[in-house]
């Protein structure tokens, strides 16, 4: 089973984006469930949206305590909450930022897990750019495809497309295409 | 066809194929989704022949019903918590007067404390109201369940409550199987109703009924839930010929083989449960699980049969009666009531949303063989924080209110958890 946490703020689509991965991993056959951190949602507060995707029936029903990755949408959060809370040392880490992991303090969490598995990738900028919204979920989600390979780009698209049909689908697909390449293209230091 | 798809959209679809006339919908969390849902497929066309009916309130919703389904409807309401204290007398009323109303009960805790979050407080608040109670334990059998709710109800002219975990399984995207739209036409035939009010065929349906027939009317009601005794695993067979799944029936057993040990309980927490039985079975220890799925009627004999052979039996509830301890602990224990019975360990979880964990459940299970406890086991109860509540209450008078205190009490410990 491969679990994943996400942390943002209301407003950023925390849910949709769990929701999306779940989708993707669904596309591919694979068994998925994703579920928020139930009720507290508002504009601007910390939010928590899980995921699992296992090759089995996954019964499983309590929140997610030792995730395989971390997706952080808003790194104001690292000084608000202990985002690493049970983060397993070969686990992944996925900040969405324009700085470097370095600057934003984070060398330290990134140099214990194995080298490659925490990377940062612009995905507000990706979105401005593609969508004209600072919404930063779907563009995650192309990069989470290329940081881990547990689903691929294309099933990525797909559920985008699903939860959003039409120009802003396509658009976000677009976010989500580029934060993929700007991963598969840039050296793991980044 | 499978779809990766929120529970409350799929209990949306399941719905709407159940083809029911009248919706009526009033919001409250952890609901919601379902009767926004279905009034999106009535103004969109998607479900034709029924009338989508916004009310004032949840008094007024269980009240449209009843007077949908009395003029031979089929009527279907959602609602959850307070929602449902507030439409009481005409929970009563729907069950008393024997109206196949199907109502689900997006499962949260009751205030106050105020609180949105999942527990099945608000079902245990009106089991013995006379409606039939039934809880699922996936997305899967919350949309099986409706369809077969639906024929139950109709069969018996009794309503029925199906529960569901609310954000637990109303909020949860996972992968179900949607079915056939006409399979479920097939399963489920058009509703003919037992009583109609007509105005060619005059008749009343409430009369005024003294101490000469008051017990017969109640003993009939009572009598029809024991033929649901027969009647919910007729169904769930009859489901699973045409749909392939075995969903609903009164409860069901898990690893149940040889077990020494037997959990039981109901709703989506028997996921987890499953989960820490598999493990603790890889540890050689011999538990198993039996999922309730029928509350109300309560399986007693089917119950007791797979019971009877475990030295210890742990109910695990998410709801507690205050002063007695947990309802479906006392319901077990009546079941096995007059037998050389197992002993029956209580333990009351996951109130108010608490996670309910495989570590807190694996440790409880394990305390039960060889500590085992009187009364209620709270899971994961903060003694620390009792304590220094406790404490502080001894030494003024006014102490204030309880749940701010708890609140202050939680904040510092954060700090100082915090400042280590």
């Amino acid at each position: 089973m491969f679990q994943i946490r996400i942390h943002g703020r209301g407003g950023q689509g925390v849910v949709t984006a769990a929701e999306m991965l779940a989708v993707s991993a669904f596309l591919e056959g694979e068994h998925a469930q994703a579920f928020p951190s139930f009720g507290s949602e508002r504009m601007g507060a910390p939010v928590v949206s899980f995921c699992r995707i296992d090759d089995h029936e996954i019964r499983l029903r309590e929140p997610i305590l030792e995730p395989d990755a971390l997706i952080v949408q808003d790194p104001t959060l690292f000084k608000a909450i202990d985002v690493f809370q049970g983060l397993r040392p070969d686990g992944y880490l996925l900040v969405n930022t324009n700085k470097s992991l370095a600057e934003l303090g984070l060398a330290g969490i990134a140099a214990k897990l194995p080298a490659g598995h925490a990377r940062a990738v612009p995905a507000s900028e990706l979105a401005l750019k593609h969508v004209n919204r600072p919404v930063p979920n779907a563009a995650l989600l192309g990069a989470f495809a290329a940081l881990t390979a547990i689903v691929n780009l294309h099933s990525v698209a797909a559920a985008i497309r699903e939860a959003f049909p039409g120009k802003v689908g396509e658009a976000n697909v677009a976010a989500a295409t580029a934060a993929y390449e700007t991963l598969a293209s840039t050296p793991a230091a980044a | 066809m499978l779809k990766q798809i929120e529970g409350s959209r799929a209990m949306a679809e399941a719905i709407a194929m159940c083809r029911p006339e009248v919706v009526c919908a009033y919001p409250i969390t952890p609901q919601t989704h379902i009767v926004e849902g279905l009034g999106e497929m009535v103004r969109m066309g998607d479900l034709k022949n029924c009338e989508f009916i916004n009310v004032e309130s949840e008094f007024g919703a269980l009240s449209v019903a009843i007077g949908a389904s009395a003029a031979g409807a089929r009527a279907y309401t959602a609602t959850a918590s307070q929602g449902l204290l507030f439409m009481a007398e005409a929970v009563y009323n729907a069950s008393g007067l024997g109206l196949p109303i199907v109502m689900t009960l997006g499962n949260r805790a009751i205030g106050a404390p105020i609180n949105i979050w999942n527990d099945h407080s608000d079902a245990m608040s009106m089991c013995d109201a006379g409606w039939m109670q039934l809880f699922a334990e996936t997305n899967q059998e919350a949309v099986d369940l409706h369809i077969q709710a639906f024929r139950l109800a109709e069969e018996l002219s009794m309503p029925v409550m199906v529960c569901v975990d609310g954000f637990i399984l109303t909020h949860a995207v996972e992968c179900v199987d949607i079915p056939d739209p006409a399979d479920v036409d097939a399963f489920l035939p058009p509703y003919e109703p037992v009583q109609v009010l007509d105005p060619r065929q005059p008749v009343s349906i409430g009369a005024m009924v003294g101490p000469d027939a008051f017990t017969e009317v109640r003993y009939l009601q009572h009598y029809k839930q024991t033929l649901a005794l027969r009647l919910i695993p007729d169904l769930a067979a009859e489901f699973e010929a045409r749909f392939g799944r075995n969903s609903g029936g009164l409860l069901r057993t898990y690893r149940t083989e040889d077990a020494e040990m037997l959990i039981v309980a109901m709703g989506s927490v028997n996921g987890t449960i499953k989960d820490t039985v598999d493990a603790m079975r890889a540890d050689g220890l011999p538990v198993g699980l039996v999922t309730l799925v029928s509350f109300r009627p309560f399986p007693t004999e089917a119950l007791r049969d797979v019971l009877i052979r475990a030295k210890h039996v742990v109910v695990v509830e998410k709801s507690f009666a205050v002063g007695m301890g947990g309802q479906l602990a006392n319901n077990v224990g009546l079941a096995l009531r007059n037998t050389a019975a197992p002993r029956v360990h209580s333990v009351v979880a996951g109130l108010g949303g608490r996670a309910i964990t495989r570590p807190s459940l694996e440790r409880v299970f394990r305390q039960a063989w060889v500590q085992p406890w009187e009364g209620a086991h709270f899971l994961d109860l903060n003694h620390d924080i009792i304590a220094k509540e406790l404490h502080r209450v001894r030494k003024v008078r006014r102490s204030g209110p309880t749940a701010e205190n708890i609140l202050r009490h939680l904040s510092q410990q954060a700090r100082h958890t915090a400042a280590d």
